[in-house]
């Protein structure tokens, strides 16, 4: 008997999954060229699955900016803010996102998943109710063991079943807690909030969107899905990521309640890990900065996405009921799967293969998102590859070839 | 009595179960549930929902860090059916 002879199962499938090609969960690039450009094996790839919306990974004032900050500040804190103190740029961070959201309080994490523990478990603990989306974030799901609370999920984007379980609690001591997501990771789908919010008031929750993938994608000033759906007033908190919009690494947590900086003294995820490097957050800064200036970055995003989404559509392939940056093509099997995944790749398109239990209704997808920062050649070129496999391996119909 | 309520609530699971899983399976109290029906994680939180709208009643998940066979969730059901 070893220690990990408990993931046997997993060891099998992975292994039955790595025999068929490419390691999906271990493509290992050479080089990354650009926002849209990999190598690999000497080749160049598109990158279709990396979640850089905006394409800032190489802009030259964020990695101008990274630069200054590490020749200035050195490469590390080296420990976390109780214990090596915080520097002048998770100040201007936190300054920065408060000012954007229009919040009284911000507070940054190391990473995004830390933020979801870290919020988590410092706002709900016994005798309280974390209610969450069936189909949130892992990190929603390990924030939710990690608290204590009672935790109980609803139907994925079903306010009256939201509701439905709410109302299971009525009577029962302690506080709810909401948990939603602006765009969910894996069909690029988006929450109904102002339904959900109708609930929340009704029923007397507090409400926690997390807008990790739909920061600077969605709104007008680009903060996510509470402003798009016009309701940031009554969202109550809102967790968010540097590492998709803003093209570096961290996470936050935005909002207007009192006492909200007690979360620094009790949020065990953000006082028993080091704090993020200031290279990383003069990067996130400047990301920002180009975020809130730059809406033709969102255009160039909202139009790429259309663009793949109906290509995609237009050939038969099942996707999302909408456009949006987050573009799954639902497949039949997860062996098909597998074998469509590595012949995108053997012809130049990288996206991301996500099998059950990691995606909604067991339904293995190739799932790609798309960048600003991609060029209509680059999507036409992946709808073209999409096309001739999907022939190939009998998903789409077979049509007679146009002439050249 | 209890035997009884018992039966009738591993009933419901199985047929929680069949539904989630879309197919038939066989089921006794002492059914584990992971290796004898093959049930992972997110299809396990997926028949306790559906349990949830069976009973009208709240199972939170973590109340299921113990439960690794048919009885021992039938048997907390039993005990949040007398708490509700």
């Amino acid at each position: 008997m070893g220690l990990l002879d408990k993931h046997a199962s997993y060891r099998d499938a992975y292994e039955g999954i790595r025999a068929a090609g490419v390691d999906p969960f271990n493509v290992r690039f050479e080089a990354v060229l650009s926002p849209t450009e990999g190598q690999l094996d000497g080749r160049k790839v598109i990158l279709l699955g990396t979640n850089n919306y905006l394409g800032l990974t190489f802009d030259p004032a964020c990695v101008e900016a990274s630069a200054a900050a590490v020749r200035k500040w050195g490469t590390g804190t080296t420990g976390s803010r109780i214990a090596n103190g915080t520097f002048g740029g998770h100040m201007a961070m936190e300054t920065a996102l408060a000012r954007f959201y229009g919040r009284k309080h911000a507070m940054v994490f190391t990473t995004g998943y830390q933020a979801n523990l870290g919020v988590l478990s410092a706002l709900v603990g016994r005798g309280d109710h974390l209610i969450l989306d069936a189909d949130s974030h892992a990190s929603i799901y390990d924030g939710a063991r990690l608290c204590q609370s009672e935790v109980i999920r609803f139907r994925h984007n079903d306010p009256d079943d939201l509701y439905k379980r709410l109302k299971r609690l009525e009577g029962q001591p302690g506080e709810r807690l909401i948990v939603v997501e602006g765009i969910y990771s894996m069909m690029g789908d988006v929450a109904p909030l102002k339904e959900i919010v109708a609930v929340k008031k009704e029923t007397g929750a507090y409400l926690l969107v997390d807008e990790a993938h739909s920061m600077g994608v969605l709104g007008e000033k680009g903060r996510g899905l509470a402003e798009a759906a016009g309701v940031e007033a009554d969202v109550d908190f809102i967790v968010g990521t540097f590492s998709k919009s803003l093209g570096a690494i961290g996470g936050f947590c935005v909002a207007d309640v009192d006492d909200f900086d007690l979360l620094r003294v009790v949020s065990r995820p953000y006082m028993f890990t080091a704090s993020l490097p200031p290279a990383i957050v003069a990067s996130t800064l400047t990301a920002l900065e180009r975020l809130e200036q730059d809406g033709s970055l969102r255009g160039k995003l909202e139009a790429n996405a259309q663009r793949l989404w109906s290509g995609l559509q237009r050939l038969g392939y099942t996707t999302g009921p909408k456009a949006s940056p987050i573009v799954a093509v639902v497949m039949p099997e997860t062996s098909m799967a597998i074998a469509m995944w590595n012949a995108l790749l053997a012809n130049g398109v990288y996206l991301n293969l996500a099998l059950p239990p990691a995606t909604p209704d067991n339904r293995p997808l190739l799932r790609s998102s798309v960048s600003a920062a991609h060029t209509f050649e680059q999507i036409d070129a992946v709808i073209a590859v999409f096309d001739q496999l999907g022939q190939e391996f009998g998903l789409l119909p077979k049509r007679a070839r146009k002439s050249a | 009595m209890v035997e009884l309520a018992t039966d009738l609530t591993v009933r419901e699971v199985a047929k929680a179960a069949e539904t989630v899983l879309g197919r038939a399976v066989d089921v006794t109290p002492a059914t584990h549930i992971a290796r004898d029906l093959a049930v992972d994680s997110l299809a396990l939180m997926n028949i306790v929902m559906e349990l949830e709208d069976r009973f009208d009643l709240s199972i939170p998940l973590d109340r299921l860090a113990t439960v690794e066979t048919v009885g021992d969730l039938s048997e907390l059901i039993n005990k949040l059916r007398v708490k509700a």
